[in-house]
């Protein structure tokens, strides 16, 4: 489901049961709906916007079981229901809570990206003018690197960063670094990845003829990791032993793939779209095929600057909400494409990004293929998420022993500040903060990690 | 006879360059054959998918880009993107601070070192292990004490340009000739005035020569660590080219580097002539 779905439209699920992304109750009727693209009721003002999430959290906090939510509204009526619940509570004045904000604490504000088209949202809200509505004055910073990232955002250069949605869990575990505790407030963009192959292997679609290659991530917490091996291992193959995986900063793996040193990749956009673009690689299988609806890059802070200064952090969270829900609509796109085109953003030629955004594009084996959610951009945090994270971490040994699964996803992956304004309206915050997907078929529980996790065949013995 | 082999030298190396140039034109061609696709599917991708143009980019490509640097040096699009000549003066800056810092603590601490026999013996083993230590391997425990990536930078030139400062100003320092030395005592020239009037000047040489090694490794530095602390600088243009895959600007600064690598360098050469003296 998508953060800015009506909640109050008892067609759509607020929590995911039926197919990948959580909309639909069978898959059947999410590829119709695919078709229409979005659904999403077009937001005049950002009033509306704002009411839209603060209502979203609501309802979820009501009915923690859709299906209770779902009857309820049948048998009332939207109106009605917008009416009654507005009664107790007062659904305009925590909207503007939430859209207002105090005094902001600072208004020059550092925020690192990497240039890669998961970053869109944090990007392009600053030429889009999506910080200085909220007051801010935001210069966004490309980064050389993930380590980079983690260590100015450590060291406060930057006051929050684009993150791969591993990366907060990692830093607050202590894994790969000193553990600090960090908060991901928001998913920048769901989907959005593929697995590129060197055009030589264009025969070998079958995962099992891949013994031996190698592949390339971005870095080793990253989705992209855990997606490709998840992937591999679901085709029979050990990702430890049957085929080599390194990390490799994402510009190189299109010149390694050139160069023949790497037979593919599980990397970010735009550097799938610029392997096809140069004619070096075609785009085997997108990420949205293994999960449809998995988070990617991430918007994240430390908690230290969540709490020192919390009416910069709102602002600065809403700039990003309302940035994600422009990037949401394919209408849009084009115009985004054109916007985080220039050097001082993604440096990539306009037609590669558009393809991207806009989901129809060359797959480099001749044929136009078209996928209009091929990258999606939702902000909500769901702790699923985080759960199912460190359930590969484990098991792939990053990470050993015992793990407070609920623990550790609640504490950073903070589902919108939304809760906390709540709260100061004298509020309970949403009880639901997760929901169960599945990955390739296969069902995910967030309660029954470890059970799931036992489930592999495929993992590294610990 | 001097001037006509200058003369022919210069003329080998034009020829010499000529011949690269066409070499470089020639292997950068392409197969200017099309590729066989449906003018729709055409639209979608680059000249090198399209047009069997090279990936690799030839010598005129790279002259009209680097036209167009030169024309607008100081062009400044936001923070990630900034003219040749503002990326330029930033490395300059950080590698003239990093440098002038070692140079004001290698100086004093190699005379030091070179005037007391003690103190060398004492000191050298420190001297051989940082001595060979890349200075990239000082960057991930600088950014993680300092906590700031533009001192980090600097500290890394420093780290790197204190070394050959330190012990050419050493060597020369400990290997003034005796005698002078010895003329300077019988004369009852005090510690200081020796230092200065005696052993600097017939050090400075070698101290120069020492600086010049410096100022060549601060700048083969710089590049690296910009490249990893990203931001501004021509380290971060390269990896920011390189991230758009953009050979022809990565071609450029490799130009540029060169070039003003060479000018560093030419600059010490000739302050070393003029302290250098004929005995």
């Amino acid at each position: 489901m998508s953060t800015f779905d009506d909640p109050f439209d008892a067609d759509h699920s607020l929590q995911a049961t039926g197919c990948g992304c959580g909309l639909h109750r069978t898959r059947a009727e999410h590829d119709r709906e695919a078709q229409l693209a979005l659904q999403c009721a077009p937001v005049e003002s950002s009033e509306q916007q704002y009411e839209g999430v603060v209502a979203s959290a609501v309802m979820r906090a009501m009915f923690p079981k859709d299906v209770a939510r779902r009857a309820f509204l049948k048998s009332v009526g939207a109106s009605t229901a917008l009416a009654a619940i507005s009664q107790f509570f007062p659904l305009k004045t925590a909207t503007e809570v939430f859209a207002q904000g105090a005094a902001l604490e600072k208004k020059d504000i550092k925020v690192g990206f990497i240039p890669i088209t998961c970053a869109t949202p944090i990007i392009m809200a600053a030429p889009m003018g999506f910080y200085a509505k909220q007051g801010l004055n935001v210069e966004v910073i490309k980064t050389a690197g993930w380590a980079v990232i983690r260590d100015k955002t450590m060291n406060k250069e930057y006051d929050a960063a684009h993150m791969l949605s591993p990366m907060p869990l990692a830093i607050t575990m202590g894994v790969g670094s000193n553990p600090q505790p960090y908060t991901m407030p928001a998913v920048e963009n769901i989907n959005g990845q593929a697995i590129t192959l060197a055009i030589k292997h264009k025969d070998k679609r079958d995962p099992k003829d891949w013994k031996g290659f190698k592949f390339a991530v971005p870095f080793d917490y990253s989705m992209h990791n855990y997606l490709l091996r998840y992937y591999l291992a679901e085709h029979g193959i050990d990702p430890d032993t049957d085929v080599q995986i390194r990390a490799v900063p994402p510009p190189e793996m299109v010149a390694n793939l050139r160069a023949d040193n790497i037979d593919g990749f599980l990397g970010p956009d735009p550097m799938n779209q610029r392997a096809v673009y140069d004619g070096v690689g075609f785009i085997h299988i997108l990420t949205k095929d293994i999960w449809e609806g998995h988070p990617c890059c991430a918007f994240a802070a430390s908690k230290e600057f969540v709490t020192t200064m919390p009416n910069t952090y709102a602002a600065l969270l809403k700039s990003i909400i309302d940035a994600t829900a422009f990037a949401h609509k394919a209408e849009n796109r084009k115009q985004i494409a054109e916007a985080i085109a220039p050097a001082n953003y993604l440096n990539q030629p306009p037609i590669v990004l558009e393809q991207i955004l806009t989901g129809t594009f060359a797959d480099g084996l001749g044929n136009i293929v078209t996928q209009p959610n091929r990258v999606d951009f939702d902000p909500f945090p769901w702790q699923s998420f985080a759960v199912w994270i460190m359930t590969q971490m484990k098991r792939w040994g990053q990470i050993k022993g015992d793990v407070d699964y609920a623990a550790v996803a609640s504490q950073v992956y903070l589902a919108t500040d939304t809760a906390k304004l709540m709260k100061e309206v004298g509020l309970t915050p949403p009880a639901n903060t997760t929901k169960s997907f599945s990955v390739m078929g296969k069902p995910f529980d967030p309660a029954k990690p470890e059970d799931y996790l036992a489930s592999f065949k495929i993992r590294k013995a610990s | 006879m001097g001037s006509s082999l200058t003369l022919r030298a210069a003329i080998l190396s034009v020829a010499i360059f000529a011949a690269f140039l066409g070499v470089w034109h020639l292997a950068t061609r392409g197969t200017g054959t099309t590729a066989a696709m449906s003018p729709e599917y055409a639209r979608l991708m680059g000249a090198t998918a399209t047009q069997g143009k090279s990936a690799m980019p030839g010598p005129l490509d790279v002259g009209a880009k680097l036209w167009e640097h030169i024309r607008r040096p100081f062009y400044d699009n936001g923070p990630n993107d900034k003219g040749l000549g503002i990326q330029l003066g930033y490395s300059i800056a950080r590698v003239l601070l990093g440098y002038g810092l070692a140079v004001i603590v290698a100086i004093p601490f190699g005379f030091l070192i070179g005037m007391s026999p003690l103190l060398s013996r004492a000191l050298d083993p420190f001297i051989q292990v940082m001595k060979p230590i890349s200075p990239l391997a000082w960057m991930p425990l600088a950014l993680y004490t300092i906590k700031d990536s533009g001192i980090s930078a600097i500290f890394v030139i420093f780290i790197c340009a204190i070394w050959p400062m330190l012990i050419n100003t050493a060597f020369g320092v400990a290997s003034v000739r005796k005698e002078w030395i010895n003329v300077a005592r019988t004369l009852e020239v005090g510690t200081l005035r020796r230092a200065f009037t005696v052993i600097l000047p017939a050090a400075a040489p070698t101290i120069l020569t020492g600086m010049r090694i410096s100022i060549g490794i601060a700048w083969l530095v710089i590049v690296a660590a910009e490249m990893l602390v990203g931001g501004t600088g021509i380290g971060y243009f390269v990896w920011n080219e390189w991230n758009n895959l953009s050979i022809t600007n990565v071609i450029i600064a490799i130009l540029v580097i060169g070039i003003v690598g060479m000018l560093f360098d030419q600059i010490l050469a000739r302050v070393t002539r003029l302290v250098t003296f004929p005995e």
